[in-house]
Formats: structure tokens, sequence, C-alpha cells
């Protein structure tokens, strides 16, 4: 299979068990969804695979990654330097809140073509024009002028398109999205999720989506994963754990949703 | 969706510090000091170092606008020569400082470990001493002239530079954004000089421009126990450590005292603006409009 895959990923951090042997697949050309409540150690699933957890703390497990071109059966025992080779460049990241996953000093045409540039060699001209690409390809209007403006001159939904972007710019394989849309108006909301599928049909990436938010899942997930206490509690179809979940615990979870009723059957307003 | 276009704010660009009134007003005054470092010889001034003592401690007259000194030299013209040594000695003690304080304080914080260990305890050794006392006993092991003056002055103030360094560095090393970075590949020192450092670069600068007329002081205490200027040459910090304690003739430590407060102003309105015009969040918002 390509893509990731994550076996038995554990982390102890001041003697606490964080992740009990936590077991993820995330394959090409879907989106994984990782449920779970507050603390139940979704996001540091998603920091452990990219080698950044907390300082101190010890991984166990492996995590599996192969992308038809490239294989490596283990990302977690890789030196710092493969490993930075491989961020970016196989693996990239979005995080909750793009007001401050971006750099607020640098223009967005150098956060766009820095990294570009390091990674694939390109020249300054070359990594321009492919920033001016993938502006256009995560539609945030008037692409050249954008270059030259900074983070704070943009809306929430925007900034986080150009984070979008900014992952996308070395054609990674895999990418790890921590909350993507939570920090976003919801109106901006189904924007951002329509560009991530289109983002993980086109370019057939393996997405693990990080969110808490079951509404999230349902509209881009093709398969849902619940964690409750650093394991994975239920793994299955998206339709499956929603409407069937098969343990207690996603039962409540799904419960605890607000009751939306359909649209045109509900009390009016 | 559109980008805000409330407020379309210019790029940072040092030139746009100048269009600040403040910025401008700090550059006059240091752009006339420069003037008369370099043309003070040509200027109708009586010899500084021309001594009269029967003219000792003369109030300001026409023959004396500033007055004259202990020894009747004129102050006016001890001022004026005083530029040459206390501008150029107070740029290279704030600059070396700011430099060498902020390379070790950034690399205390951000890589952390033994690093961080062996850097502050160097500066907790400093600070282990009055930073006067350290200064003499640098300057007087090194022997007394300005240059010397200016090396033990460094190695006692860049401690103060590191530690707010490193506690910036300590706080921004933990922003999502250089995270951010760090997850696209950016090695360590890439991380510190692209994410942290321009985003921890203000409060230094400001830092530094408040130093000024702090070094300038100091550099005249040094002066004043013989370890610094050598007398007589004019300087600034060492007249008005000859003045203070000539109660009577208030305008001897008087108008080398403005002297050191117009240049510590003007940096500091320089600083400031220089500040804004770095940020990309408040560049091109000229004063008067929100934020």
């Amino acid at each position: 299979m390509t893509g990731l895959e994550i076996t038995g990923l554990t982390l102890e951090l001041n003697g606490r068990r964080i992740l009990d042997g936590v077991d993820v697949s995330a394959p090409a050309g879907q989106v994984t969804g990782l449920a779970g409540e507050s603390g139940s150690g979704k996001t540091m699933t998603g920091l452990a695979v990219m080698g950044l957890q907390p300082a101190g703390s010890k991984v166990g497990g492996t995590v599996s990654y192969d992308d038809g071109e490239v294989q490596v059966a283990d990302l977690l025992s890789l030196r710092p330097g493969a490993l930075n080779r491989m961020r970016a460049r196989r693996i990239a990241m979005v995080f909750q809140d793009p007001s401050s996953s971006l750099q607020p000093m640098l223009s967005i045409g150098a956060q766009l073509t820095d990294h570009v540039r390091h990674h694939l060699g390109l020249s300054r001209q070359a990594a321009r024009t492919r920033a001016v690409e993938l502006l256009e390809r995560v539609q945030v209007p008037s692409p050249e002028a954008a270059l030259k403006r900074y983070p704070h001159q943009f809306s929430g939904g925007q900034l986080q398109r150009i984070a979008f972007a900014i992952a996308i710019a070395c054609e990674p394989k895999v990418l790890i999205a921590d909350e993507p849309t939570t920090a976003l108006d919801v109106t901006v909301q189904a924007g951002v999720l329509r560009l991530l599928r289109g983002l993980t049909d086109d370019l057939g990436l393996a997405v693990l989506l990080v969110t808490h938010d079951l509404g999230v899942m349902s509209a881009v997930a093709d398969t849902v994963a619940v964690m409750r206490h650093g394991v994975v509690v239920e793994h299955g179809s998206r339709y499956q754990v929603i409407r069937e979940p098969r343990t207690e615990y996603a039962r409540e979870l799904v419960e605890s949703l607000p009751h939306t009723p359909p649209p045109g059957t509900g009390e009016p307003e | 969706m559109t980008a805000v276009p409330l407020r379309r704010r210019r790029a940072p660009s040092l030139p746009v510090a100048w269009r600040r009134p403040a910025a401008l007003a700090g550059a006059l005054v240091l752009l006339a000091w420069v003037v008369v470092a370099l043309i003070v010889p040509l200027l109708p001034l009586e010899d500084p170092l021309r001594q009269s003592v029967g003219a000792a401690f003369q109030a300001p007259s026409a023959a004396h606008l500033f007055g004259t000194d202990q020894l009747g030299r004129d102050v006016l013209s001890r001022t004026l020569w005083g530029v040459r040594s206390s501008l150029p000695l107070a740029v290279a003690l704030v600059a070396g400082s700011l430099v060498i304080g902020s390379v070790l304080g950034a690399l205390a914080g951000y890589l952390g470990g033994v690093v961080d260990e062996v850097i502050m305890r160097v500066a907790d050794l400093v600070f282990a001493f009055p930073t006067i006392i350290l200064a003499m006993v640098v300057a007087a092991a090194l022997g007394p002239s300005l240059v010397n003056a200016v090396i033990a002055l460094l190695i006692v103030s860049w401690p103060n530079y590191a530690r707010v360094m490193r506690a910036l560095v300590l706080g921004a090393r933990g922003q999502e954004y250089v995270i951010a970075g760090r997850l696209l590949g950016a090695g360590p020192l890439t991380s510190l000089r692209r994410d942290v450092l321009p985003n921890v670069s203000a409060p230094m600068l400001v830092l530094a421009m408040l130093d000024f007329g702090n070094q300038i002081l100091l550099l005249a205490g040094l002066s004043f126990l013989g370890l610094g200027a050598v007398p007589p040459t004019p300087e600034w910090g060492s007249m008005v450590a000859d003045g203070v304690v000539q109660f009577s003739s208030w305008w001897l430590a008087t108008f080398p005292g403005l002297a050191i407060f117009s240049v510590v102003v003007a940096f500091n309105l320089i600083g400031d603006s220089l500040r804004d015009a770095l940020d990309p969040r408040t560049a091109g918002a000229v004063q008067g409009s929100s934020i």
C-alpha cells in the first residue's frame, strides 16, 4: 500500500503514556480522519510522525512511508538529516491557526519559495513561477500581488489556503492537517475543506486529517479513526463509524454532536 | 472571500523610516553632529586644549559662549571637538555589544543545553561584578586608552544583550511558525535566522538605542578614572564628570550633557521609527492612523 502506515505508535512524556500504541493507515488518494476528544493524543500523533514530539519524550512503534518512489520502513528511526529531507519534500503539515503558523515578518512570496528553492533546487525565477501557480491552485485572488504581501494583510481563510500552498509546494505525498478548519469562520470552512478534498484527489495525497469536529469529518474523510486515551478505538469507513459505530465510545462521540435536522424539516426560526 | 483591502500597507523598507517626522528630526541631529565632527578644525573656535588659568571658571559670555572650565579652556570648543571621540566610540560600543550579545544570546536560547549553560554562566560571571569595577579592572589591565576602554566596556555590556536576546528567543522558538518552518526542512541555524531573529529584533533595537546614553556615561566614568579618554582630549563624558564636581559652575556639565542628551534622543527617535519600519505590520502606517 502506498501512503503512511502507523503501527503501534507510543509516546511517553515524563513517565506518562500519551500514545499507547496507535495504529492508523493513511492510504494515498484518501483522507483519513483522526477524531477524538481533547487530550486523546490526536495532535501528538501528527507531531510524532513528523519527528517533532516534545523534548524529553520517548517514542516507540513504527511509521512506514511509501510513495511508490521512495520507501522508508520507519520514519522514527531516521537520522535528523534524513528526516529533514523528508519534510516538505515527502511529508508536509498544515496547522490549526494560519495567523500563527505563517511567519509574520516574511512576505508570502518568500514563504512560498524558500523551501522550494532549497528542496527542489529551483532558481529564484522558477520558484516564483511555481509560487504563482500554487496560489492559483489554492484559489488565492491576484497571486502576483499576493506574493509581495504579508500574512497580516490576508483574512484567515486566505491564509489557510496559502498555508496549503506552502505545504504542497514541494509535491509531498503525505499531508498531515491538524485541525485545519477549527480556527476559521464556519462560512470559510467549507471552502477550505473542498480545497483539501480537491488536493487529495488531484495530487493523490495521503491526508491525515486531525480534528475533533465530526461534522468536518463526515464532509471530507474517507475513513475515520476514533482515538481515546492514546489508542485508536475504532477505525472504519466514514459511513460505518458515523452511522453504525461499533464501540460505545464512538457512539457517544457521534451522539454528542448537536442534533441538526435536515434542511426543510426543522422548526422555523 | 477576498483579501482584506482596508489598509494596503507598504512592504517594509528603510526609506519609509525617513518619512516619519520623528525619524527625520533624529537623523538631522545626528547628521549635524557628523558635519560638526568633520568641519570642526575649520570653525573659528579657540584651541580646545589651550589653557589660561587666569580665565578659569568664567560664566558664559560673548567671548566664551559656553564659558570656560577649571583650566580656562573654552567649553564651546571642547564640546564641539568632543563629538569626534564620543560619537564614534558610543556607536562602536553599542553596535559591538548588540552584535556580540545578540549572537551569543540567540545561540544560547535556541540551541539550549550545553551551549546555553556555557554562555549564560560566563554572562553570570560578568554580572557578578559591579559593571564599572569590572570595566576598570579590564581597562587597567589593558592600559589606558580609548580603544581599550571600549574593549573593556564591550566585555561588561554584552551580557545585558545576551540575557534579553535569550529570553526573546526562548519565547519565539515555541511559536507555531517556527515549528512550521522546521517542518518545511529548515535546520536550526536557518530557522534561527529566518524565523526567529526577525521577530525578536524590535525589542533588541530599542534596547540598543536606550543603551546609548548609558554607554557614553560609562565611558565617561572610565575617562574620569583616567582609564578612558586621556586628558586633555576633549570627550563629553569626561567633561560632564569634571563638571559635576563644580557646583557653582553649572555650564561645565550642562553643555556637554546637552550634547549627550541630543545624541541619545536622536538615536531613540531613529530606533523607534526603524522598529516600526522594519515590521510589516506597522510599516507605512503614518502617525495618527490606527495601530
